[in-house]
């Protein structure tokens, strides 16, 4: 059960406070790290340091900077700490610390960004450090009060004991005068062998409560005095109100408001959402849709098309000179691929409750980054950082959306602001979420290969044109006109995200395109469509050259060991090349993204009326260390959920400026029906921490595609693939 | 002032009769495990139990259901230990598990209506949507729940705290 820190009485919350522990973390981005010291005093249960607090009960509470959102990182932090602290796991709960602790306490608990899978592999040296500071200071003061070395004491379980005598107690009954001493500098961290604790299959943290009902999401938090609203933007993007019927709905019952939010959207509160709902969809809204009105998908895809052709684009890796090496190959291969608009489609819709007076800010929301929510609300609020608060609330999902750009955050500041010391619970409609997305980015590519007279490849292009999420979320980081981002899975070798293959001339270009619709991180990112263009490609140069995938994958792949192993793992437990079940073909991906390396081979019959059956998937997943291995099979098959609900259906399509889709109906997702056995292969080799949320994803449609292929000798280049005919040619 | 038999209380309420039960429920009543996610009875989220068929409350007007007994994921037992809940829990079947009500509502309908449900009567039943991507263990918990509950079937060996292995 997670709480929020800020919910239970604390003390000493700010650096000011800091009384003589001083906790030796390294935290990224720390300004100060002597400020880390502030720590509780007095009759309050005193923390160890930042990231433990030890009860006299022998509670741990184990603090969780990352955000929780079904992805289990709460649990696997959770693991990493009590691992180092040697507590007993039976006794520990977790506990959020706010942004603004954070803040106050000059960063004590680090990032709380909660994507690019980044949760454990970023923070886990730190919570690591965190634990194992804690249990020094908990053995120092046993060994203190005993008057024996610290030496001879040792940890298990939240016991120490000494052992020349056996003399032995435990966290709780030492905590208290532990809180009180000079945390040790010189950490040293267990080695990988010596886990007890990671590594293990264990049951997540936070399962009772979701199963009863009890388990409060922010939709739905209960404050008194607390009014709803509900909120409609413009449906064409960059447009604005022009004029609203105020009176139409002020005299219906419950309704206390009509809000103005910025210059596009309307929000009416009333005392219940659906009366708020109810009046605002009865609300007469005439709105001006600016200058993107008559834009549909079409025109911007014939602006990407021009891009794949453009001179001007930016290289993103290069080897070689791969147009002389391509133009002087006697054989070209060449496809153009495209990939649409997606919608995340968490299943709770954006919300967030604000209370706004003019000494303080408030704000109670899902985030994936409570330190993004905490800026978006003193912006939006126009106080200080100092005088605003948020307390993250669980996550009915967040898949990128909820991470990086806070617009939900801002509307229910902006409304609270007109109603000063109400509590408003702004809750988006299921049509308002679908509407107002920050949508996978739209890309084309063009892939050409020159083949030498042996079929093997003598030059590669491929030239994505397309929309730039940091273009929109994050321009500062744009440097040179290049978006670093558009190339994962397709760099030079590195420990996030390399491309898998050496070819003797290479080149990776992008066409910066960006259409009016707002993009943003969806799970998996650019890894997604570059996965499909590449792996479809490479499918298709294997079958022009009558090579076998596997095989012809193996002789690009010698330098790339870790790659290899994976594709080499699923391929194995899926049996390439014995034979399949009868009318059952086989397709292969790999990838590396998010610093992990991943590949899956996926089994499809397709009828002869061209229905599409994925039977099973083998994945294989080297993250490195495998913190909880149930956790990693149970991303492994959400990935699969997420990536064919893509694949199969995913699509926000655009008319007169505005997505059409706008409910469940119209975008379709993957349900229990269309689900496949998924078999995951864990390949943790070890020294090095990647993620596991998201790098699956990429896989699941380019091995689906490839195994269409194999089954109807069909190429799809354009998804969704509910637009396409797999009627056998 | 109207009311509802809810988890086997009369409950009073005052709320326009076409407010759909999902909002009497969550906003009138206080019962907030049953979600909302798509307001079309597409999703799922808001499955309750209506005289023990599951139905989405979503699109239910209150007053269509007056004299029914209606069944909330609060109710369903009164500590978690409906045998699908305890396989859910054995499972780890929840990820974000905001989906999971709606989930669990519909996999004890189905059980009640068919304690040994074929995959095809599963498929058939359990509509529900997820994004997190539980399908696979949904059907496990269910096929481990028609099954009195034995977890180790499902292979999963997951570690509970004071349990062997599941």
């Amino acid at each position: 059960m997670t709480t929020n820190l800020a919910r239970r009485r604390f003390l000493g919350t700010s650096a000011a406070a800091a009384g003589s522990l001083v906790v030796g973390i390294h935290i990224p981005f720390a300004r100060d790290a002597a400020a880390q010291g502030a720590k509780t005093q007095g009759a309050a249960t005193p923390e160890i340091n930042a990231w433990v607090v030890v009860q006299a009960d022998d509670t741990v509470v184990i603090r969780i900077a990352r955000s929780e959102m079904g992805q289990g990182s709460l649990t696997g932090l959770a693991q990493l700490v009590a691992e180092e602290l040697e507590c007993d796991w039976a006794k520990v709960k977790t506990e959020y610390p706010t942004p603004g602790e954070n803040l106050a306490r000059n960063r004590v608990w680090g990032n709380f960004s909660t994507g690019g899978s980044r949760g454990i592999r970023e923070s886990q040296e730190y919570v690591r450090k965190g634990g194992a500071t804690a249990r020094l200071m908990l053995v120092q003061a046993a060994a203190d009060e005993w008057k024996v070395p610290a030496g001879e004491c040792v940890a298990a379980n939240s016991v120490i004991t000494h052992s020349p005598t056996g003399r032995t107690t435990t966290y709780g009954k030492v905590a208290a005068v532990a809180a009180t001493l000079k945390a040790p500098t010189d950490v040293p961290l267990k080695d990988a062998k010596d886990w007890k604790l990671v590594g293990k299959r264990l049951a997540r943290l936070d399962t009772a409560d979701k199963v009863t009902g009890a388990q409060m999401y922010g939709s739905d938090l209960k404050l008194p005095g607390m009014l709803n609203a509900a909120i409609k933007d413009c449906p064409v993007f960059g447009g604005k109100v022009k004029s609203v019927e105020t009176a139409a709905v002020l005299k219906r019952p419950g309704v206390k408001k009509v809000v103005r939010v910025g210059v596009s959207a309307v929000a009416v509160v009333a005392d219940t959402w659906w009366r708020a709902k109810t009046a605002l969809d009865a609300l007469p809204i005439e709105w001006d849709y600016g200058p993107n009105a008559a834009v549909s998908s079409a025109t911007f895809a014939a602006e990407l098309k021009a891009g794949l052709d453009a001179k001007e684009a930016v290289v993103g890796n290069s080897v070689g000179d791969a147009r002389a090496a391509i133009a002087a190959a006697p054989r070209k291969v060449e496809a153009v691929y495209s990939y649409p608009h997606q919608n995340h489609a968490t299943m709770e819709t954006m919300n967030a409750t604000a209370r706004y007076t003019p000494e303080r800010c408030e704000v109670w929301t899902p985030t994936q980054n409570g330190e993004a929510a905490l800026a978006a609300a003193a912006e939006a609020s126009g106080l200080p950082l100092a005088k605003c608060e948020v307390y993250k609330q669980l996550l009915g999902g967040g898949f990128g959306r909820r991470g990086a750009v806070h617009d939900w955050v801002r509307q229910v500041v902006a409304i609270a602001k007109e109603m000063p010391g109400t509590p408003i619970k702004l809750i988006w409609s299921r049509e308002e979420d679908m509407l107002h997305g920050r949508f996978h980015p739209v890309t084309q590519c063009k892939l050409t290969a020159g083949l030498d007279a042996e079929g093997n490849v003598a030059g590669f292009h491929m030239r994505i044109s397309g929309q730039s999420i940091l273009a929109s979320v994050a321009p500062q980081n744009i440097k040179d006109g290049k978006d670093p981002v558009v190339f994962q899975g397709l760099n030079p070798p590195g420990p996030e995200t390399s491309i898998g293959y050496t070819f003797p001339a290479l080149l990776i270009d992008h066409a910066m395109r960006n259409p009016h619709v707002p993009p943003g991180f969806w799970r998996g990112v650019n890894l997604n469509q570059n996965t499909i263009y590449l792996e479809c490609f490479i499918d298709e140069i294997a079958h022009a050259t009558g090579q076998d995938p596997l095989a012809f994958r193996r002789k690009l792949m010698a330098n790339h060991p870790k790659h290899l192993a994976v594709l080499n793992a699923a391929a194995e437990r899926a049996g390439w090349g014995k034979p399949a079940p009868a009318g059952v073909y086989r397709g292969l991906a790999q990838t590396m993204g998010f610093g992990s390396y991943v590949a899956g081979c996926a089994e499809v019959s397709v009828s002869d009326q061209g229905a599409l059956k994925i039977h099973r998937i083998v994945a294989a997943t080297d993250p490195g260390y495998a913190v909880n291995p149930q956790q990693i099979e149970a991303q492994v098959e959400g990935s699969f959920v997420y990536g064919l609900s893509a694949a199969l259906y995913g699509e926000c399509t655009v008319k007169d400026g505005r997505i059409e889709q706008q409910n469940f109906d119209t975008y379709r997702v993957l349900r229990m029906h269309e689900m496949p056995a998924v078999e995951t292969v864990i390949v943790a080799s070890g020294g090095f921490w990647g993620g596991v949320g998201e790098p699956t994803i990429a896989v699941a449609a380019p091995a689906v595609l490839n195994a269409i292929f194999a089954a109807t000798g069909k190429r799809i280049r354009d998804l969704p693939l509910k637009n396409q005919d797999l009627k056998k040619a | 002032m109207a009311s509802l038999n809810v988890n086997g209380k009369v409950r009073e309420f005052q709320a326009d009769p076409d407010t759909p039960l999902l909002w009497v429920l969550r906003e009138q009543l206080g019962l907030t495990g049953t979600k909302y996610g798509c307001g079309v009875a597409q999703c799922g989220a808001c499955t309750v139990h209506i005289d023990g068929a599951a139905v989405r409350s979503c699109t239910m007007p209150v007053r269509a259901v007056a004299n029914k007994r209606i069944t909330t994921i609060e109710g369903l037992s009164a500590d978690g230990s409906h045998p699908v809940q305890k396989a859910w829990v054995a499972l780890d079947v929840p990820q974000c598990g905001y989906c999971q009500s709606g989930m669990i509502m519909a996999a004890a309908a189905l059980l009640k209506a068919a304690p040994q449900p074929s995959d095809t009567q599963i498929n058939e039943s359990i509509t529900n949507i997820c994004r997190c991507g539980t399908y696979n263990r949904v059907r496990a918990a269910i096929k481990v729940a028609a099954q009195g509950g034995n977890a180790k079937s499902a292979g999963l060996a997951i570690q509970h705290i004071g349990e062997s292995t599941s």
